[in-house]
């Protein structure tokens, strides 16, 4: 639970902050997801927004552009794909879709629908070719984690629909549906935290072989070692929610720092 | 028929063949709900906004603008606004924008979609220059062209007798009173919208426009001749003669000479 815990603290007090600078101009953290100011100095911007702007020919501001390189190194370097279960407000809507699913029993109701996890480097890809085509930022003009962060610091409109809509799909169509296979920012967050540093050990020693972590993991191929070997997950799509690490009841799964070279100066990975 | 055993070549291409075509069925629905995303043409951007199109491409709706507004004017579209989504705007009837001297929402600005150099003059931010929009009278339903005398717009306009002037001309109709006829100078109105908030009729007939949306453009091929500068034009016009066959002869020759149609 303490991960869970920490995980929703971390999600509602970035979302706490961004609401108490527009609204009771607390400038701790200002502006939103897209970019904000840290201590009315530090930009953030989101590197994948920056990405669009760049391909739809906007002139790249330095200000974003630092932005982007300290989110890009943050997560690249440190976090991994940290972002979507630390940080993104959708991650809560899908929690809850997932949550109701399981209780209710609707995989066991529902034909298991095919969708590849490949589908959102496809939707990632044509985000970029839609932006240089158009013009737009594609994505960020529909996204629905901007409609909701936005929308809750800003004011919703009908944006809850789109909301909505991620529920739904979540609960009755795919399970972790939006999250693990359509969301091109996942996927970008994927590729790029490929190579950070924080990441889920196993230790095959302590395992009991329960697959607890698989079942409840919203990224199960990360995992492939389970059973098999000990090892790092060292797939970029592993979000670090530390789900597996709280199911295992034989100490099994940890958290550690990724080792590149080992004692012997060999690569770790395979 | 029989089930025939498929090579994996074939298999990966035809995969690949139908992730494309997925790929590209999504893209044009997306595209298209893009198209209708931006299509609103009437919306009032924050001072110094970049045209349209740049503007759109470059803000990264981050709402820093918005938060910086001291007066609440300006607004992040939200789904439903009909507007693109994500992009600060505002709508003066209901808060106009103020024009703060030190202009708080552009600087702010991380993209340089709001750009400061274009709110600036002599290295000092200077609200006067922006150009949100411009004021449009409607003469119809404006009271003052009836004959009733209002200046509410002309009152309202932090640039009175500059942006707003009024016009005296006679009353025809009583043969006594004075039409008090407020004109914008749209030179000089920065679309504050400070006229409009201010306006007396149930709806406003004064209003802000876009000022691609309200605004002509003559052209170059009309000439000031009682402006000495615009007048300068036309003294430094070349003219340029094209050579071809029909111009070896004279003008004359070539529109006399019939021969050939009769044939």
């Amino acid at each position: 639970m303490r991960y869970l815990i920490a995980r929703r603290v971390s999600q509602l007090t970035i979302l706490a902050l961004y609401i108490a600078a527009n609204i009771w101009g607390v400038k701790i953290l200002e502006g939103n997801l897209s970019s904000s100011l840290l201590l009315g100095t530090i930009p953030l911007s989101d590197p994948f927004a920056v990405l669009q702007m760049f391909t739809a020919g906007a002139l790249i501001s330095v200000d974003i552009l630092v932005g982007a390189l300290i989110i890009v190194t943050l997560y690249g370097v440190i976090g991994g794909r940290m972002f979507c279960s630390w940080v993104c407000p959708i991650n809560m809507i899908s929690d809850a879709a997932n949550w109701l699913r399981r209780k209710l029993g609707i995989s066991q109701v529902q034909k298991r629908i095919y969708m590849s996890r490949k589908i959102r480097f496809w939707v990632l890809g044509v985000s970029l070719l839609l932006s240089f085509i158009m013009g737009l930022t594609a994505f960020e003009l529909v996204s629905p984690i901007s409609i909701l962060h936005r929308g809750l610091i800003f004011g919703m409109g009908f944006g809850i629909s789109a909301v909505a809509i991620i529920f739904f799909f979540d609960l009755l169509i795919h399970e972790n549906g939006w999250c693990g296979y359509v969301c091109p920012l996942g996927g970008f967050y994927a590729l790029i935290g490929k190579f950070s540093f924080i990441r889920v050990k196993y230790d095959q020693d302590k395992c009991t072989e329960c697959l607890k972590c698989k079942n409840v993991c919203p990224e199960k191929e990360v995992l492939y070692m389970v059973t098999k070997s000990s090892g790092t997950v060292v797939g970029g799509a592993c979000t670090n929610c530390a789900r597996c690490i709280e199911v295992c009841e034989d100490d099994a799964l940890n958290f550690g720092l990724r080792k590149y070279i080992n004692d012997k100066g060999i690569s770790n990975e395979t | 028929m029989a089930k025939v055993a498929m090579s994996d070549r074939r298999r990966f291409i035809l995969g690949m063949a139908r992730a494309v075509g997925l790929a590209g069925m999504g893209a044009l629905v997306w595209s298209s709900v893009l198209e209708e995303s931006v299509a609103s043409s009437l919306i009032l951007r924050p001072p110094g906004a970049l045209n349209e199109e740049d503007f759109l491409k470059t803000c990264i709706k981050c709402g820093l603008c918005v938060s910086a507004c001291p007066y609440d004017t300006l607004m992040l579209a939200a789904p439903g606004d009909k507007k693109p989504m994500g992009t600060p705007f505002f709508m003066p009837r209901d808060i106009p924008c103020y024009m703060c001297e030190d202009i708080p929402c552009v600087p702010v600005c991380p993209t340089g979609a709001l750009d400061e150099k274009s709110v600036t003059t002599e290295s000092e931010l200077d609200i006067n220059i922006a150009r949100m929009g411009v004021a449009v009278v409607d003469s119809h339903s404006c009271i003052a062209f009836w004959g009733i005398q209002c200046d509410a717009c002309h009152r309202a306009c932090p640039l009175i007798d500059e942006a707003i002037v009024l016009e005296y001309s006679k009353n025809e109709r009583t043969g006594k009173h004075a039409f008090l006829k407020p004109v914008v100078v749209p030179d000089v109105c920065t679309g504050c919208g400070m006229c409009e908030h201010a306006c007396v009729t149930e709806k406003a007939a004064i209003k802000v426009l876009p000022r691609e949306v309200a605004m002509g453009e003559v052209g170059n091929h009309y000439v000031k001749g009682w402006d000495e500068k615009d007048q300068q034009r036309v003294r430094d016009a070349v003219s340029k003669t094209t050579k071809t066959d029909l111009s070896e002869k004279d003008v004359l020759d070539t529109l006399n000479d019939d021969s050939g149609l009769f044939e």
